[in-house]
């Protein structure tokens, strides 16, 4: 629904603030590890399309997930992914863009026999 | 020559109402452009009924007396060291986060019913709004007042209103104001006058008031009752203003049942912050926020909605989801700010066993299963000398703006995820209340200035967290990290080792 103003054409004062055009060429993708709550919620990187989906789990989920005590214990073989809601198998060669993922994705993965803390989900 | 005096009513009467006139130069409406475009329609202004009949030269005196004794009180606060005798240092962190993320809203409150109080077109509402305008901008003077003697010691209180506009966790309040602010004047009076000043107020008060009172800050006591008579004349105000809408057409239900709606589930979310206070740090505790949400909401809140059915207005949607949450959000919220201590303006710290027994006592259905094993596996890394940090930034919901850590309702193992697409966007959402809000009304919160993304648009001062808490006026070291091991925590010592020698 349209927003009830005092003017008619209120779109027209009006700019959408994250636009893509405004992160100087990179997109902002969200990752969440699944049953690890102590990371409170998913987090946000910007990050350029083309980096290749393999160097997104290596360089930047794996050292900001490394405080965790499961984290040592992830095998990213066995990893489950599902992409902005989708069951996906990403091509780890492949560009973020080529995997689909688009600016403000949301990445949720599970790590089978991981729960968390002793298995709190923690 | 004996002097006539008028009564109560007459008086009122003649300086409200009888000030008021119909403009002839300019039709009325184009005097009062902002009051119909909100769809609201009014019959009868004069049908506005004002419970205080509070004239505003006696609105002056009763005022001036209660500032007499406040200062006084503050005064001889100042004079005994009163900062030395609360319960405990840490008791400040609760201060420091009423300064810097409720008392900018009474700000906020003072210029949005100054608003109501120029473009309402009835004289009652337009008063009493005014009288209420003057009020918020009192509270937050005297909040500003009482809390300064505490400045003088301890950190993280000194720039509130710079870290209002730019820190990450008061974009919260801010923004929750913004929306009422820049809505028109009947929505404005629903979300704040009713809303929040009515249906969530004791929610904000009490335990803030007590709290201070069960941790011995007498001046903020003082400070609260001081208020307090202010408060109740807003709460008659709150729900006058719903009463009065829907006597005076049956086409303005619909629309406030909207704003009721909205308005309830934005409180709710902003309230996190109090509950979080409440459970985690008050050194003494008043009650848990599930038992203070029972009193004051699904009690006293279920009687009120039982009166305003008969205008066919129904409790705010998701009140059950918010019910439900009572369980969880100062868990999940503490563990926020815990994880982002770097990045806080206050303190935080481990809850101590016995405060994890008082919490497993309190929520006995959820905090051993779910919260107690998170706080354990972090003292344990405490222990061993690797503090739990995180080192990248939040998904932000784009209503509420608080980090995206609530849980599916009925799971708290899974995070909630609600997403919508608006002219080829996407937009993340922490739960079905922020999601509706946000559809209901797309252009409007496209437009939000989300802390994470404008740190990663370049906006706040550079890359790093050292850049970022600098552009913020955070003093690094000081006004953030945990109480163990801050300069609060040394003075405090400091002066209870004095005590204790000299009580030798």
């Amino acid at each position: 629904m349209p927003v009830t103003a005092i003017v008619s054409d209120y779109e027209n004062y009006t700019e959408t603030r994250d636009a893509q055009k405004n992160f100087h060429g990179n997109i902002v993708i969200y990752v969440h590890w699944e049953e690890h709550l102590s990371f409170c919620s998913a987090l946000a990187f910007p990050l350029p399309p083309a980096m290749p989906f393999g160097a997104l789990v290596s360089e930047v989920i794996a050292p900001h997930y490394a405080a965790h005590p499961d984290a040592a214990k992830i095998d990213w073989s066995t990893v489950i992914w599902r992409i902005d809601g989708e069951k996906k198998t990403p091509d780890f060669g492949a560009s973020l863009e080529a995997n689909g993922l688009h600016h403000k994705s949301l990445i949720r993965f599970w790590t089978p026999f991981l729960a968390g803390y002793a298995g709190s989900a923690s | 020559m004996t002097v006539k005096k008028l009564g109560l009513r007459q008086r009122y009467a003649h300086m409200t109402r009888g000030l008021d006139w119909e403009t002839t130069y300019q039709p009325m409406d184009s005097v009062f452009p902002y009051d119909s475009f909100e769809g609201i329609k009014v019959k009868d202004w004069s049908a506005w009924e004002d419970p205080f009949r509070l004239t505003m030269d006696t609105y002056w005196k009763f005022q001036a007396e209660k500032e007499r004794k406040l200062y006084a009180v503050l005064d001889s606060f100042a004079q005994n060291n009163g900062q030395t005798g609360v319960s405990d240092g840490r008791y400040i962190n609760a201060l420091k986060l009423f300064l810097t993320g409720i008392s900018p809203g009474e700000y906020q409150a003072h210029r949005g019913f100054a608003f109501a109080g120029r473009h309402l077109r009835g004289a009652g509402p337009r008063v009493a709004a005014q009288m209420q305008s003057l009020d918020e901008l009192r509270h937050l003077q005297t909040q500003v007042h009482t809390i300064s003697q505490y400045n003088k010691f301890f950190d993280g209180l000194s720039e509130f209103p710079h870290m209002h506009d730019r820190v990450w966790y008061l974009s919260v309040p801010k923004s929750f104001f913004d929306d009422a602010r820049s809505a028109g004047p009947f929505e404005y009076m629903i979300a704040i006058g009713f809303s929040f000043e009515y249906v969530l107020t004791n929610l904000l008060f009490v335990p803030f008031m007590s709290g201070a009172a069960y941790n011995g800050d007498m001046s903020t006591v003082t400070f609260g009752f001081s208020a307090q008579s202010d408060e109740s004349r807003h709460m008659t105000l709150g729900i006058e203003v719903i009463k009065f809408l829907l006597e005076q057409h049956p086409d303005n239900l619909p629309i406030v049942q909207k704003w009721l709606d909205k308005w309830f589930w934005r409180g709710h979310r902003l309230l996190g912050l109090v509950a979080m206070m409440m459970d985690y740090m008050l050194p003494k505790k008043v009650m848990s926020w599930k038992e203070a949400w029972e009193i004051y909401f699904t009690e006293a809140g279920g009687s009120l909605f039982q009166d305003l059915a008969r205008y066919g207005l129904r409790p705010p949607k998701y009140a059950d989801v918010a019910t439900q949450e009572a369980e969880h959000i100062s868990h999940q919220n503490w563990a926020v700010f815990y994880q982002y201590t770097h990045a806080a303006g206050f303190h935080t710290w481990m809850p101590d066993k016995e405060h994890l027994d008082w919490l497993s006592a309190k929520y006995p259905n959820t905090f051993d299963k779910y919260y107690r094993p998170r706080w354990e596996m972090w003292a344990e890394q405490e222990k061993q000398g690797k503090r739990f940090y995180n080192n990248a930034l939040p998904q932000l919901c784009q209503t509420c703006q608080i980090p995206m850590a609530y849980t599916e309702p009925g799971d708290p193992t899974v995070i909630c995820f609600r997403s919508t697409q608006f002219q080829s966007e996407t937009y993340h959402f922490c739960s079905d209340g922020c999601k509706d809000i946000f559809d209901d009304e797309p252009e409007k919160y496209v437009q939000a200035w989300m802390p994470v993304q404008q740190i990663f648009q370049g906006n706040c001062g550079g890359a790093t967290i050292p850049d970022v808490l600098a552009w913020y006026n955070l003093n690094n070291g000081a006004d953030n990290l945990d109480y163990v091991g801050s300069p609060d925590e040394k003075i405090w010592n400091e002066w209870h080792a004095e005590n204790a020698r000299k009580a030798v």
